[in-house]
């Protein structure tokens, strides 16, 4: 059976996968009469909404259950709903497609999307917005899970539009904050740029297929003129690009910190800043038309995940440490998804374990944050492993996790993209070498500017652990952090080649040399991490640096000065130009020409002077001249 | 008979007068009868041609212009009356409210 035999092979839904598009209905409906029911729901409508998203785990449990027990060829379900509109020739169904890769999303969604909604109770306990803040949550679970299960590009369009609705939402929901409200607003205006390369993606299939389900458009790819399968990818990419944050679309996702610190962990962690890499695999098949746009996909990736260690090294906002490494992490997946069959699964895999540990890492952060009366700069933590031993002791996992310790999930996900990418090009796999070693440093960098070391607390400020309704969350990820990589190292690989068609790699527990370079590597910036951080005070404001990195680091690559002088300045110059046109150009003609006009007619009222004999003067003048005409043209 | 166009003639004299005293004179009563005498050159020369084509078509014409013409005095001496009553002045220049 060749690939695409493979790719288009669904069957039909029965049984339980009839009733997949319950796991959608179930939180959009709790969202919907969370906002709706006012005030009545405010004691007990965060019960609702937590047991909506464990009611959709449950769905997607069973559904992953039942494929588990189907053979490979049957697992692929294709189902649907219902027509949402025909224009001409294009029918545009609603349609889900639960197959090995969705499946494992909607599980990643919704269960680490139960995990967040349990935090939250205790996390926004004092909050009087709470009954609305899971109402968003509600929504944004519900838009993810339509993006994933979508069985053509329009649908997933939805559910991308929707997730970005939410992340506005739950962004700016502190909107007392005008720093939050501009966060909000900042991410949606960059996403739209994403959006409109989907857009363009979309019409593009539209055009080339007449259709824009997943099925068609793999079957059509192989035909279609190279160039168009190249524009395709690069509108894909911008897409991906939009809302996963890479390069050059990065900017939006350190100021989406200002949400409530479980949107970051939910959003901007473990499910929506994923949706890129998600495309990316799925369009797998236009991609491996296209040479350039793979290719593409290979260097946005490398970039994003340099720049985003960058970032992380050099910010002391916790939460934004956090950001800079969701961006180097995602950067990490993009380049496997780019490096082709070989890297499917093992963007997949790390986008997995990525959704654990950074989502315990977020939750983390957001524990210390509610010990620390909210304060996000690590100058003013320090010594916090003492106080809150949950919550240091699960981040502890999330960190040996993401460095990649062995045996950990990370040391598992990320050592296979490393080797991958030395597989595909020796200078991209020494990019992804650095940033596993910069990774290193700066978590490292974190852990002793918070856990270890003096305290610098602020006065006034007692840390205490949080609440079991919020630690245990936490522990279960901690859990998942260090034993899901190896659960899924064997596996994940065959189980998502039907669907991503990657190409299954032996994998041992043995490291290769380039496995053991990399825990070298590792060594030596969590080493680098202690020597600059680990052996001295740590000063309470950050020292002033002329060293370019620091700077530069600081200053979040001057990403938003570059849009700023790039995109905003020329923007409001075109926009003061064409006001300037419009105000004294074209209103300048017109107004002129009515001045004119007004002119001569002021001097033409003149001749009405009321006098009757200048009249009777003026029609006896008119009548010669009359005549004299009619004569000489009679003689002419 | 006399000469035709000793009549053209004089119908011409008779209108450039009646013309030129429209123009000049102030006096709305002179200005009416110099209109009278414009109308009359008219009717000089309708009546000439006709007898000079021999037909009755510039007579009958003549007729017509002689009705309008008694109309228009009518209506004319009751503006002149009318406008005399309230301003106490018959000169045409004093009766220049018609414009802008």
């Amino acid at each position: 059976m060749n690939l695409l035999e493979t790719l288009s092979h669904t069957v039909p839904a029965t049984g339980m996968f009839a009733n997949a598009w319950w796991m959608i209905a179930a939180p959009l409906l709790v969202a919907a009469f969370l906002l709706l029911a006012g005030r009545v729901a405010d004691a007990w409508g965060h019960f609702v909404a937590v047991a909506a998203v464990v009611f959709s785990f449950s769905i997607a449990a069973c559904l992953f259950g039942e494929m588990l027990g189907r053979g490979a060829e049957e697992r692929a379900v294709e189902s649907t709903l219902y027509t949402w509109f025909s224009v001409g020739t294009w029918t545009f169904d609603v349609g889900l497609q639960i197959d090995q890769l969705s499946i494992l999303f909607a599980m990643l969604i919704t269960g680490v999307g139960s995990l967040i909604h349990i935090y939250s109770i205790g996390y926004m306990a004092h909050d009087e917005r709470r009954r609305r803040f899971f109402a968003y949550l509600n929504l944004f679970v519900a838009a993810m899970l339509t993006l994933v299960l979508a069985n053509n590009y329009l649908i997933l369009f939805v559910g991308w539009e929707g997730v970005g609705l939410a992340s506005y939402l739950l962004i700016s929901f502190f909107q007392h904050k005008k720093s939050a409200a501009d966060a909000g607003v900042k991410a949606f205006v960059m996403n739209r740029v994403g959006d409109f390369g989907m857009l363009l993606a979309i019409f593009t299939m539209l055009a080339m297929f007449g259709s824009s389900k997943f099925s068609v458009v793999n079957a059509g790819v192989p035909e279609m003129p190279a160039i168009w399968a190249t524009l395709l990818g690069v509108f894909l990419l911008l897409g991906a690009c939009g809302k996963s944050a890479q390069v050059p679309l990065q900017a939006w996702l350190l100021d989406a910190m200002e949400g409530p610190t479980p949107v970051s962990a939910l959003i901007h962690a473990a499910t929506m800043v994923t949706a890129g890499v998600y495309l990316v695999v799925r369009s797998h098949v236009v991609y491996e038309h296209s040479m350039i746009a793979q290719t593409a996909v290979v260097v946005v990736g490398t970039v994003t995940l340099l720049a985003g260690a960058w970032i992380g090294t050099s910010q002391d906002d916790i939460k934004k440490v956090l950001a800079g490494s969701t961006m180097s992490q995602i950067g990490y997946m993009m380049l496997a998804a780019g490096i082709g069959p070989a890297g499917y699964a093992f963007a997949i895999f790390h986008l997995l374990t990525h959704g654990f540990f950074k989502a315990n890492m977020f939750l983390g952060a957001g524990s210390v944050m509610h010990g620390m009366h909210d304060d996000v700069n690590m100058r003013n933590y320090g010594a916090l492993a003492k106080v809150m031993r949950y919550t240091y002791w699960t981040f502890f996992c999330g960190y040996i996790a993401i460095i990649g310790f062995p045996l950990t999930a990370g040391y598992f996900s990320k050592d296979h993209i490393i080797e991958a990418a030395f597989h595909y090009n020796v200078v991209i796999g020494l990019c992804a070498l650095i940033g596993a070693g910069v990774t290193a440093f700066y978590m490292t960098r974190l852990m002793f500017m918070t856990f270890w070391g003096k305290q610098r607390w602020q006065p006034g400020v007692h840390p205490h652990e949080s609440p079991k309704v919020m630690t245990l969350p936490l522990v279960v990820l901690a859990a998942l952090s260090i034993v899901a990589g190896a659960l899924m190292n064997w596996w994940i690989q065959t189980w998502l080649e039907p669907a991503a068609g990657n190409h299954p790699h032996e994998v041992s527990l043995i490291p290769t040399p380039i496995g053991l370079l990399a825990i070298a590597v590792v060594a030596a910036g969590v080493a680098t991490g202690w020597y600059f951080f680990g052996r001295g005070d740590i000063p309470k404001v950050a020292p002033a640096s002329k060293n370019p990195f620091t700077l530069v680091g600081r200053n979040v690559l001057y990403g938003d000065q570059l849009n700023d002088a790039v995109i905003v300045q020329p923007t409001y110059a075109l926009a003061a130009a064409s006001d300037a046109t419009d105000r004294h150009a074209i209103d300048g003609l017109f107004d002129g020409l009515a001045h004119g006009f007004g002119g001569l007619s002021t001097q033409v009222r003149k001749l009405q002077t009321g006098y009757a004999r200048s009249y009777a003067l003026t029609m006896t003048a008119g009548v010669v001249v009359t005549a004299v005409v009619l004569i000489l043209a009679h003689l002419a | 008979m006399t000469n035709p166009e000793n009549v053209l003639m004089l119908a011409g004299v008779l209108f450039t007068i009646g013309a030129l005293g429209v123009m000049l004179r102030r006096n709305a009563l002179v200005a009416f009868m110099c209109i009278e005498l414009m109308l009359n050159a008219a009717n000089l020369a309708l009546v000439t041609g006709s007898t000079m084509n021999g037909g009755l078509d510039g007579q009958v014409a003549s007729f017509f212009v002689m009705v309008v013409a008694a109309a228009e005095v009518v209506v004319g001496l009751a503006i002149i009356m009318t406008i005399y009553r309230t301003r106490r002045t018959t000169s045409v220049d004093d009766a220049n409210l018609l414009k802008l």
